[in-house]
């Protein structure tokens, strides 16, 4: 198979190569960008918890002496016993948590049956985008492996106020992809049933968003 | 690769079949009216769609350009993070690929994320002759999968279907490959999705292999991005240990900058949304995240071919939305299997000739599919123009079909193009033509026999003026200069 | 203003009150109105059929007869379309770089009449009188090669005794497509059944729009109906005069 690979290789790219004969090559410097770049929004933390809460996510928000009361409430009326806390997440906010409800931590990595019967996730988030309402995850400290935040239920994420950009083009900006990334905009959701949306397919059913005002 | 007879009925013939079916024309109608209200107010929230549009035709367009030194980055890059490229000339090798990294696995099942690019291919039948169990996760490709029916629309395969068909559906056919359907369950789409969520969570925790496409492939980090809305494609690119990704060499853009203009793009184009739920991004392997062993196949599958031909080579900007379908008056009356391609709608009938060529009667007739009305054009978030390449392919059609009804059309246009090159020719056709009009009167013709009862059967036809315009002039206007 | 007149071969052949319709709405504003002899046809059947090379005649008589007219008017959305987009692709597939150029030099003058009276006079109100209740359906090619927007929408309710009704989802297409209606006579004529029936229900009298052609198809279905709606052309009404009663 490696042999037929490499022909195929040299096969597609001399296809490619002999379409592409004597046509105009462009410059990416000459690719007309006058979108907006940036977007103003008068208030960032209130369209992005309007924006977040449209796509049917739970928004809180609140600042940093009562961010760790907000999170045990969402979690106690989640019915959440078992909390999965990734590695990297600061003490402040998965150590109240501790106290009262069973923390799962992933070292050693947690079984793929834990996760699944694991009732709720809390994580921190890389950026939020205001204009489409959107968390991105890129898993580094705080955020945990992808799994981590795809087989429990509930799906609770503390966003720093300070952490929320306009629109899609400025959090990319501040995104590096070199490891996986999820960006998640609202629940789960399918519209395939005659294109009513309807909430909780796969991912978690209920996301949680926490805005913490002053970090 | 050219000359493939995808040995469907024509057009026409397909679309008389779907327009008389009354639960398609409702199910369709409902549908495709839904999601472009919701795509035009989202749509019209932003004040700069058209440069985005812009920039995304000018990006894609760009990219195709110089896609050989893309395609080498890409592969670069992807290798370097722990992945590996394979090519594929070819449908046949696309599939025997893919087979073979499955079989390396020791495995005989796999979960897949819904991916054009592995319909068009037919991986499916081809892993199930090799004794391979693929299963599909998303939900219209489950419902679709399930029945052993085909997709009829890119985003929402299972469009023509409502929600008691899906229950009848799961309910026959779930059990047959796994959780069967609860027993009491209704047509509630909440209950028939739950449905869905348990019977493909076991395959989920139990599958060694997935199989996905991607939206996009970014050719400077080696990234592949799977825009998606119901989690499966999460689960996919997360759970199991071995990750096959088919992506076509038109999926590429050069930078993860680029991803700027296409992710408002996209959900805001094809479901609607401002952003869709979950758009995952993977660049090569991680450590303890995801898959080990990770295989990208790069398709061309008639791609190359396309690209040579300076029209008709904007086709390959598509980013699968799916918004001209949900604007085209035909679609909506004819449905997407009429299509007879895994491609419907507008796209549809200008990529599909130009992946298949246009020797046989289905490909060829889908190019005609159309009123050339333009809506597709005006949805379009890349600004191909879909009007202008449907006639580019249909005279690519006229010139290269030799049938003998296409020779009689060509003789037939080329008499009527020599009376339009000359207006004394053209006045003495209308003299004959108005004595004809003299005999109808006024009245409008009712029934006329073949070819023009294809116009008369539904319709009046207007008889010929008993004076044409010239006629009148040259009486009224010309020499003595005589008014009314 | 000297103004050329382009019936079409449509116009000219099924519909020329259409076209004797038009001449009087330029001539009562005041245009000089000529018919250039050596006019038939703008190709747009050949072209939009994929008959390119059969095309060529057509294009090269159209721009023997207008060369050299500031304005050229013609009475239909879809053929002026043609000629200012689809000409010069014509004359390239022709091999005739003459032909070429001379579609680059005709092809700016043309208008559809709407456009001309709107932007080109500058009127809104031309004078007309037209008592009854109408729909107007905005054809495809005008709205969406030309961009007409709502000028011909502005022409009519300028007109006196007008009832202007909005006709449903106006923006779909109602199924002619040229070739189309007769490769694909069933999606055309269902798409064609939605259009009346959004035509009916308006309570209109008569349906309205600026080609002939998609009026003959929509005209054809509503005869057919026998359900007394009358088709007219935009340039009908807007022809006729209080003094015409």
């Amino acid at each position: 198979m490696k042999r037929s690979s490499h022909d195929a290789r040299e096969a597609v790219l001399g296809s490619v190569r002999s379409a592409l004969a004597g046509g105009q090559r462009g410059s990416a410097d000459s690719i007309p960008r006058e979108y907006r770049g940036r977007r103003h929004v008068e208030a960032l933390p209130e369209l992005f918890r309007e924006r977040v809460a449209e796509y049917r996510a739970a928004v809180h928000t609140t600042d940093s002496a009562g961010a760790p009361e907000t999170v045990l409430g969402v979690l106690e009326r989640a019915d959440a016993r078992r909390v999965v806390v990734p590695e990297g997440l600061p003490a402040q906010w998965s150590d109240p948590v501790a106290e009262r409800h069973d923390t799962l931590e992933d070292r050693p990595r947690l079984s793929t049956t834990t996760l699944e019967n694991a009732d709720a996730v809390l994580t921190t988030c890389t950026v939020g985008i205001a204009t489409t309402g959107t968390i991105v995850l890129d898993h580094g400290p705080g955020q945990g492996r992808r799994a981590l935040t795809l087989l429990p239920d509930t799906h609770v994420c503390l966003v720093a106020a300070s952490r929320v950009v306009d629109d899609v083009p400025a959090a990319l900006a501040e995104l590096d992809p070199v490891g996986p990334m999820t960006f998640i905009s609202g629940p789960s959701a399918t519209s395939d049933i005659e294109l009513e949306r309807v909430e909780g397919v796969h991912g978690p059913r209920d996301l949680h968003v926490v805005i913490v005002g002053d970090v | 690769m050219s000359g493939v007879d995808l040995g469907m009925p024509t057009f026409p013939d397909a679309a008389r079949q779907a327009v008389r079916d009354a639960q398609l024309r409702h199910n369709l109608g409902r549908a495709t009216s839904t999601i472009r209200n919701k795509r035009a107010a989202v749509v019209d929230e932003l004040d700069d769609w058209e440069q985005l549009r812009a920039s995304g035709a000018a990006i894609k367009a760009h990219t195709l350009s110089r896609l050989d030194t893309y395609l080498e980055r890409f592969e670069a890059a992807v290798t370097a993070a722990g992945g590996t490229v394979h090519w594929a000339r070819d449908a046949a090798e696309a599939n025997r690929i893919v087979t073979e990294l499955v079989r390396e696995t020791g495995e005989t099942e796999a979960v897949k994320v819904k991916s054009m690019a592995t319909q068009e291919i037919g991986l499916n039948e081809a892993l199930a002759s090799a004794g391979i169990s693929a299963w599909e996760t998303d939900l219209a490709e489950l419902i679709v999968q399930l029945d052993e029916d085909r997709p009829s629309h890119i985003l929402v395969p299972a469009i023509h279907r409502n929600r008691s068909e899906i229950r009848e559906i799961f309910r026959r056919e779930m059990a047959g490959s796994g959780t069967p359907a609860p027993a009491d369950l209704t047509d509630d789409p909440v209950q028939l999705a739950e449905a869905a969520r348990h019977h493909l969570r076991e395959k989920f925790l139990r599958a060694n292999v997935a199989i996905s496409g991607a939206n996009f492939a970014v050719a400077e980090t080696g990234s592949l991005v799977v825009v998606e809305s119901e989690g499966n494609g999460r689960m996919c690119l997360t759970m199991p240990d071995n990750l096959i990704s088919v992506v076509g060499i038109e999926k590429l853009v050069p930078s993860w900058r680029d991803l700027e203009v296409f992710l408002q793009l996209l959900p805001r184009s094809s479901t609607g949304e401002r952003m869709n739920p979950y758009t995952s991004v993977l660049s090569g392997v991680t450590e303890g995240d995801g898959p080990s062993n990770f295989h990208v196949v790069l398709l061309d599958n008639g791609r190359s071919e396309a690209l040579a031909d300076e029209v008709g080579s904007q086709a390959l900007r598509c980013i699968r939305c799916s918004a001209c379908l949900n604007v085209c008056p035909v679609y909506e009356r004819a449905g997407g299997h009429a299509y007879g391609s895994v491609y419907p709608g507008p796209i549809g009938a200008v990529l599909t000739p130009q992946l298949y060529g246009v020797e046989s009667e289905d490909t060829a007739s889908l190019p005609y599919a159309s009123t050339l009305c333009g809506a597709c054009y005006d949805v379009c978030p890349v600004a191909i123009e879909i009007p202008e390449l449907l006639v580019h392919l249909r005279n690519r059609t006229t010139r290269e079909r030799k049938g003998w009804f296409d020779r009689l059309t060509g003789t037939a246009m080329r008499g009527l193009g020599w009376v339009f090159g000359d207006s004394k020719r053209l006045g003495r056709a209308q003299r004959i033509a108005s004595l004809g009009g003299r005999l109808f009167g006024r009245r409008g013709i009712g029934r006329l026999p073949w070819p023009m009862s294809r116009w008369t059967d539904a319709r009046d036809a207007p008889a010929p003026a008993p004076e044409s315009f010239r006629q009148w002039w040259e009486r009224n206007r010309t020499g003595s200069g005589d008014e009314r | 203003m000297r103004v050329a007149l382009f019936a079409t071969c449509l116009g000219d052949t099924l519909f020329p009150g259409a076209v004797r319709a038009t001449l009087r709405v330029l001539e009562r504003l005041g245009c000089t109105v000529e018919f250039p002899p050596g006019q038939t046809c703008c190709g747009q059947m050949h072209t939009n059929t994929g008959y390119h090379e059969q095309a060529v005649p057509a294009v090269r008589s159209f721009v023997a007869a207008f060369e050299g007219y500031d304005h050229v008017v013609a009475p239909s959305g879809s053929c002026v379309g043609s000629i200012r987009h689809q000409h010069d692709i014509v004359a390239e597939r022709g091999g005739d770089r003459k032909l070429s150029e001379a579609v680059g030099r005709v092809s700016p003058h043309v208008y559809e009449l709407s456009e001309f009276l709107v932007d080109v006079l500058g009127v809104t109100d031309v004078g007309a009188y037209f008592p009854h209740r109408v729909t107007y359906h905005p054809t495809c090619h005008s709205l969406r090669m030309l961009r007409v927007g709502d000028k011909p929408r502005r022409l009519l309710s300028e007109v006196r005794g007008i009832r202007l009704l909005e006709l449903p989802e106006a923006e779909q297409c109602c199924g002619f497509g040229g070739t189309f209606a007769l490769k694909n006579p069933d999606v055309s004529v269902a798409m064609g059944a939605d259009k009346t029936r959004h035509v009916r229900e308006t309570g209109a009298e008569v349906l309205c729009a600026s080609d002939s052609s998609c009026l003959m198809h929509m005209g054809g279905l509503l005869d057919r109906q026998r359900e007394g709606i009358r088709t007219m052309h935009l340039a009908e009404i807007l022809a006729g005069t209080e003094e015409d009663r």
